[in-house]
């Protein structure tokens, strides 16, 4: 017999007396309202809330959040970038992005989540070789709960799929709270429709 | 109303105006008290250290001690939880059975059996830190435990919110274990003994000048801590307030 | 194996004054931090009674969600292999990492690979494994195992920390501050996961619905060491199978509040197919957990999810340092665990406890664990491994107690010796209860003498 029979069937053998599987409820009545719980702990987790005016070009939004950077990678065709995710070839060639600009496909209000697969990252890796994160979130896709977004259907097809919290975050040292612990330092929700957001892409401006 | 009186062994032997203030608070209240003479011990420590060969020998003198009595009560939290929750080194016959649903612990007894509302001899008026052991506290339920966010209840509080003049203060941390936990309080002697120092810490920053409980095992241990640091702070047995015991 | 002292390796701990007291109260805030977010969900009581309950059906289906499991990540592109033993995991590890010319292995926290010693085993075969959490990076270069399963280095100070990178990675050793050491860190760790050739993670469930490997952490160093380079090894213990994936939300709310106070970790990442061009081999690793599932009282710790909340709560884990434990997995949840790889060595564990039931109280998946440390101090005396002192005087005390008249002899020659000892003689270094606290004094009569005299012989 081999490991795996052998396990199996010391598994069988001993499992206990029988124990039902229990209903999950979603827990979902009296959730107060998303997009404000999911700006609050957004916030309380690090993260940044930006929420520009229908009019502001996506571009400059990104400007003024980091006038400094130099190398910008977006998986998201509303935003050009100054480095393409085409042709990168390995991941570890992203080490030079200073700002990754990806779009979400749903946030979480009880956590302030956002939800990322590797169809919106791109390239996986951008979302955490990036220096800085700037995610786009329509807020109309905002859930209440993990247990409404545990019932989302990105989750059943994505082959990777990051619930991101904040940016990287650690307290390993004397209980310190340092942000930009491995992965980016510093991550920025964008509120931006997806409805307007392809507009936007048509007229794509610098 | 009759009950057996249990005293713990280390009261009989150390502490005996516990077992005293025990017995004449409930002739107070009207209640009629037997002691059986051949008593010694719950077997707690032996017990806890694993041993049931060598403990059910005392079980059964316990049983054989206690059997026929509907109630039996005892000043010790500790002991309580462990003869309703342990005590199975004997076989389960219906008279073993009996004997641990039927032991009481003292403050249980007062408050869900007799339902005392009136302590009128009594009055201890002094800042007062309640220590809820935590065989009381999360073995037999006396109060609620922080943990589980549940809402406020305390037998003790109730009790004592009864005698005159009591205050009590609030130390930071009231439900963590004050390190007695029997023979650890010898074989893991550091952490016991760092653990009631901090507890001890706890109630006279808080204002104490009284710690109170329903265990004395905590007590001992708490006071010894006190007296060997110098820290100037009283140790009293609930019973003891309860009967109009002077300070 | 030599027994471990938890009693003198604590003794150590509380001396070291500075870092105990730092010890203690992060971990009691941390404690304080989960009560918080335990106010914040209402349906808190609820979540644990399903998340234990999810546990208790999957553990007693395992063998059938094993399979389902196998099943679907094999139709997702994954590897999948079984590994009977710590020594055949780590043998499967290191014949993946040979296939792939594998020199570098930059890996995210997984007590199971603590548990397996595999950073040994792959040194030894010329594989250098580079820790990238930082609490078991610094532990790994100061040569110590972790002391926390959340927080690894929650013992250390800024100073221990500091003086350990500046002999190491070359760190300005005058600088201690956290966000200097941590900057320090991440500088240094990048250029591994940029030219590793394999990343290594845990897993803390695995959703036999889908095949998926779910993993949490804050620093984002298992998606680093997972995404960057082109091979992911997943090891993860047979009892972190989930059924559904709609589970995973019951334990993702309690995981990171109980573990540190915080409602979710800042990554909670899900592992099901590999990247065009990547591989995903999972190891399900056994190691004992088989044999645990058949025993009667102590099953329910498979239940675990690792949060550590019983490590925050545990007054005695917090004023002895997990080193204590001399084990992998150490507080309480240590103290069921560990006796099941070696009673002997680990048979004083269950006796560093007052059985006070904090932990219970705050455990997620409701294992009752100070119940289980009590069932094991049953088990030790039955297989004789109390140390003999112990053992003898509990015979004799059980012998004295059954015996109404010869308990009346010993008391009254006790109460006579204790009363005319001299000090120097009653706190000597055997008496251990007086090495920092005063012995009550004995009092003029017993309960039993003040009965007879005041109320009669009759009863």
């Amino acid at each position: 017999m081999n490991s795996r029979e052998i396990i199996l069937e010391t598994v069988k053998r001993n499992q206990p007396r029988v124990a039902a599987l229990p209903e999950v409820p979603l827990f979902d009545p009296h959730l107060p309202d998303p997009w404000r719980q999911f700006g609050e702990n957004l916030q309380r987790m690090g993260g940044t809330l930006v929420e520009p005016s229908p009019d502001d070009g996506l571009a400059s939004v990104i400007k003024a959040l980091h006038p400094d950077a130099k190398i910008i990678a977006s998986a998201t065709p509303e935003i050009e970038g100054t480095k393409q995710l085409e042709g990168v070839g390995a991941p570890r060639n992203l080490s030079d992005v200073d700002v990754g600009v990806v779009r979400a496909a749903f946030g979480v209000a009880e956590t302030g989540s956002v939800f990322l697969s590797d169809v919106d990252l791109g390239i996986r890796a951008l979302g955490y070789l990036s220096q800085h994160l700037v995610v786009l979130l329509d807020p109309a896709e905002v859930v209440g709960n993990l247990h409404q977004a545990y019932h989302r259907p990105e989750f059943a097809t994505a082959s990777y799929a990051v619930l991101m919290t904040g940016p990287s975050a650690t307290a390993d040292i004397e209980g310190v709270l340092i942000h930009g612990a491995q992965g980016v330092r510093t991550l920025s929700v964008v509120a931006r429709p997806v409805a307007v957001a392809s507009q936007q892409a048509a007229t794509n401006s610098q | 109303m009759k009950v057996a009186l249990f005293v713990p062994c280390f009261v009989d032997a150390f502490f005996p105006e516990i077992g005293i203030a025990t017995l004449e608070l409930l002739e107070r209240l009207g209640v009629e008290v037997e002691y059986p003479l051949d008593q010694t011990c719950c077997g707690q420590p032996v017990a806890n250290s694993g041993c049931q060969d060598d403990v059910a020998g005392v079980e059964a003198l316990f049983v054989k001690n206690f059997a026929g009595y509907e109630y039996i009560v005892t000043p010790s939290g500790s002991c309580t939880h462990h003869i309703r929750h342990h005590f199975d080194a004997i076989p389960q016959t219906e008279e073993v059975t009996q004997v641990r649903e039927r032991t009481f612990e003292l403050v249980e007894f007062l408050h869900d059996v007799l339902n005392v509302d009136a302590f009128p001899w009594a009055a201890f008026p002094h800042k007062v830190g309640l220590h809820n052991s935590c065989g009381t506290l999360r073995g037999l339920r006396h109060a609620s435990m922080s943990e589980l966010g549940e809402p406020f209840f305390s037998k003790p509080v109730a009790l004592l919110s009864k005698v005159e003049g009591l205050e009590f203060v609030k130390p930071s941390r009231p439900d963590e274990c004050c390190g007695f936990g029997g023979t650890f309080s010898i074989f893991e002697e550091p952490v016991s003994a760092k653990m009631g120092y901090d507890k001890i810490m706890d109630h006279k920053n808080a204002g104490a000048d009284y710690i109170v409980s329903a265990d004395n095992s905590c007590l001992m241990h708490q006071k010894g801590c006190a007296e060997r640091m110098g820290v100037d702070l009283k140790f009293i047995h609930i019973a003891q307030i309860l009967n109009g015991d002077s300070a | 194996m030599k027994r471990i002292d938890h009693a003198e390796a604590s003794s150590h701990f509380i001396a070291e004054k500075e870092n105990e007291a730092f010890h203690d109260k992060r971990l009691w805030d941390l404690r304080m931090k989960r009560d918080g977010q335990r106010d914040d969900v209402p349906e808190w009581s609820e979540l644990r009674d399903l998340a234990s309950a999810i546990k208790e059906h999957t553990l007693t289906h395992l063998s059938d969600y094993l399979l389902q499991f196998e099943e679907n990540a094999k139709k997702n592109g994954a590897y999948v292999h079984w590994a009977l033993d710590a020594e055949e995991h780590n043998r499967i590890v290191h014949e993946i990492l040979a296939d792939h010319k594998a020199k570098t292995l930059v890996k995210s926290k997984s007590m199971l690979t603590d548990e397996c010693e595999l950073r040994p085993y792959l040194a030894r075969r010329g594989v250098d494994v580079i820790e990238t959490d930082l609490g078991e990076r610094i532990q790994q270069l100061d040569d110590e195992p972790p002391s926390h399963i959340v927080v690894p280095a929650v013992h250390k100070l800024r100073g221990d920390v500091a003086e350990v990178f500046a002999r190491t990675l070359d760190s300005d050793p005058a600088n201690d501050d956290p966000h200097y050491l941590s900057e320090h860190a991440r500088i240094t760790t990048r250029p591994y996961f940029l030219n590793a050739e394999a990343g290594m993670t845990g897993g803390n469930f695995a959703v036999a619905e889908t095949g998926a490997v779910v993993v949490c952490t804050n620093e984002g160093n298992a998606d680093l060491s997972a995404t960057v380079p082109p091979l992911h090894i997943a090891s993860i213990g047979i009892e972190k199978v989930i059924p559904r994936t709609e589970h995973v939300a019951v334990f993702v709310r309690m995981l990171s509040r109980s573990a540190v106070g915080s409602p979710i970790t800042q990554y909670t990442s899900h592992f099901r197919k590999p990247p065009d061009g990547g591989e995903l081999h999972i190891i399900l690793v056994d190691n004992g957990r088989s044999e645990r599932l058949g025993m009667e009282e102590f099953w329910t710790s498979l239940k675990c999810i690792r949060c550590g909340a019983c490590m925050n709560t545990c007054p005695v884990y917090r004023r002895s340092g997990g080193l204590s434990y001399g084990g992998v997995y150490s507080g309480p949840i240590g103290i069921i665990l560990n006796p099941t790889t070696d009673m002997r060595k680990y048979s004083n564990l269950p006796f560093a406890s007052t059985l006070n039931g904090s932990c219970t109280a705050v455990c997620p998946v409701k294992i009752n664990i100070h119940e289980q440390i009590y069932q094991w101090r049953r088990i030790l005396s039955e297989h004789n491994q109390l140390p003999f002192v112990k053992k003898a005087a509990m015979k004799v005390s059980g012998r004295i107690l059954s015996d109404p008249k010869a308990y009346r002899r010993t008391l009254s020659a006790t109460d006579a010796a204790m009363e005319h000892l001299p000090r120097f003689l009653l706190y000597t270094r055997f008496n251990a209860w007086g090495k920092q606290r005063e012995v009550p004094i004995t009092p003029d009569h017993t309960f039993h003498a003040w009965y007879l005299k005041n109320r009669g012989a009759s009863s």
